[in-house]
């Protein structure tokens, strides 16, 4: 048995499966390099298709450049410009993603659990969520100035609503029959938060921590548009004051890159913690 | 023969428990009324709304006994177990456990549902131990429940590794685990198929014997109820009031093909005819 920290209700035991034995063997190996090999099919006759049309002509280069020639510009920019690039949003997204998937973490078990803090919070929220993300720009520039403040905020609001949303339909979803067992078996009410409600809420808190996450990149770029010295939003702008098509695309495919990885840390932490479930696809090969 | 004597109890009033066991299980170390049955419901009545669920029900169960509870859908079977239970207590009259006033879940009724509601991110251990905060599966008293219903080698397991009939199982234990007077079981074996259902039922009887509680059993198959009970009571539907109580007298465990049997399934089934259960 092993016994881990789960992150939300403490220490789970679980026992380990004979399939878990058998996720190193050459015939697991050669299935996930299979589903691998699958999954970069389009990407890689994309970039084949995009060098093709380059080298024949088919586009000029200066609007979609060969794949190529974005290589050749992110090695041009050099390992140290593009790490701190990398680095400036990465540590932009975390530190904003932090605080508003944290903030919603708590407001919304407050909102889930409460019947008055859901009448009193929930209709400002929903509002709030309607507003759209630049929308944001202007009064955080003047409330916050243009330093890191007003960045961070902007990735905190926009981690905070799926997060939000995620906890407090996944509280609400409870099922009854298992809160009416917890009663019969005298949980108190701080028991039944920590050893019913959240743990059962717990795929829909994941499914909104992974929308919070892919927002929180999207709201980075939309702060880091706006005014920036460093981070993947400024090396956007600078391609395109100077018009270098090939820049912008290089930013892009970092963005890509970094978004896919982050959610994929996400989704095997998340795979982890709801390994109890039983559903259609736990991503295990069958 | 059957009949006759449940009539004459009909008609005498509430007679009760004369095919129990006579209580065995004062052992000092719980404390209770000397002679007073595991369990007694008196519902005066039960109203949704406007509309009379319940009316003058009683219930008594003596330690050790099974009484099956059967009735139309709808009939009020469940509210009254909820109300057993002490998860309803808006109604009318009173229910005693041990002789003593019980209006809220304690651990002295334990439930088991039609479905197993185990908790899916807690090990088979710790759903039986749920109650006292989770335990392994090598705690001796769920190790000991473990066996009881055999399943010894699935204390790890999560509920997702298990069959429908294996989770009933872990639900049966879960039930036993707070060392109850009384069990009240919902249907219990209603979702898994029928040879499951047939051991599943064997297993009830040992557990209720052994742990001598007092089990009220809803059921809508007329077989298990006069397979399990030692009484058979029949609720007419529209208010739910009881209408017939049918002692079986038949030593357990029974041949299920014996004649003495097919004879108390038969007043049942008249029985549950003239409630208009079908």
């Amino acid at each position: 048995m092993i016994s881990e920290l789960h992150p939300f209700i403490g220490f789970v035991h679980s026992t380990s499966e004979p399939s878990d034995v058998a996720l190193g063997s050459p015939r697991v190996l050669a299935r996930r390099f299979a589903a691998a090999l699958l999954g970069a099919l389009v990407p890689v006759s994309v970039l084949l298709l995009a060098e093709l049309a380059n080298r024949l002509g088919w586009i000029t280069s200066n609007l979609l450049p060969a794949p190529s020639d974005v290589g050749r510009a992110l090695f041009e920019l050099g390992w140290h410009t593009v790490a701190v690039h990398v680095a400036a949003s990465t540590a932009r997204v975390a530190a904003g993603y932090a605080f508003g998937a944290g903030l919603a973490l708590v407001v919304g078990s407050l909102v889930g659990l409460s019947r008055t803090a859901r009448a009193i919070l929930d209709p400002s929220f929903q509002a709030l969520r309607a507003i759209p993300s630049l929308a944001w720009v202007p009064l955080l520039l003047l409330w916050l100035g243009i330093d890191e403040a007003p960045k961070l905020a902007m990735i905190a609001i926009g981690a905070f609503f799926p997060v939000y949303m995620g906890v407090v339909a996944g509280i609400r979803g409870v099922d009854g029959k298992l809160v009416e067992v917890a009663r019969l078996m005298r949980l108190s009410p701080v028991a039944l938060v920590r050893r019913v409600l959240l743990p059962a809420a717990l795929p829909s808190v994941f499914t909104g921590l992974r929308n919070g996450l892919s927002l929180a990149w999207m709201f980075m770029v939309a702060a880091e548009l706006i005014a920036a010295t460093r981070g993947l939003g400024y090396l956007l702008t600078d391609g395109r004051e100077t018009g270098r098509a090939d820049l912008v695309l290089a930013a892009i495919v970092l963005l890509a890159c970094l978004g896919k990885a982050s959610d994929a840390a996400m989704a095997r932490i998340e795979r982890r913690a709801l390994a109890w479930r039983d559903v259609f696809d736990d991503g295990k090969p069958r | 023969m059957t009949w006759s004597r449940g009539l004459r109890r009909l008609l005498a009033g509430p007679g009760w428990g004369d095919t129990a066991a006579p209580c065995e299980s004062c052992d000092g170390s719980r404390d209770e009324i000397a002679g007073a049955p595991a369990l007694e419901v008196h519902v005066r009545a039960k109203r949704f709304g406007t509309r009379a669920v319940l009316q003058e029900v009683r219930v008594r169960l003596q330690p050790g006994e099974i009484v099956a509870l059967v009735g139309a859908s709808g009939c009020g079977k469940s509210t009254l177990l909820r109300i057993a239970a002490g998860l309803d207590a808006d109604f009318d009259g009173h229910v005693r456990v041990a002789g003593r006033p019980h209006a809220a879940p304690s651990s002295d009724v334990g439930f088991v549902f039609q479905e197993p509601r185990l908790f899916p991110w807690c090990s088979v251990a710790d759903n039986i131990a749920f109650e006292r905060g989770g335990a392994s599966r090598d705690d001796p008293q769920v190790a000991a429940l473990l066996a009881e219903v055999g399943l010894s080698d699935y204390g790890g397991a999560l509920p997702r590794q298990l069959s429908g009939g294996q989770a009933q199982r872990v639900a049966l234990a879960r039930g036993l685990a707070g060392r109850p007077r009384v069990l009240l079981l919902d249907e219990p074996f209603s979702a898994v198929d029928a040879f499951t259902r047939i051991k599943l039922q064997a297993l009830l009887l040992a557990l209720v014997r052994r742990h001598r509680v007092a089990a009220l059993v809803v059921t809508h198959d007329i077989d298990e109820a006069v397979w399990l009970g030692d009484r058979v009571l029949v609720l007419d539907a529209d208010p739910g009031r009881l209408r017939e109580e049918i002692a079986v007298p038949l030593a357990q465990p029974r041949e299920r093909d014996s004649a003495a049997l097919a004879s108390a399934r038969s007043h049942v089934f008249h029985s549950l005819r003239a409630a208009h259960a079908f």
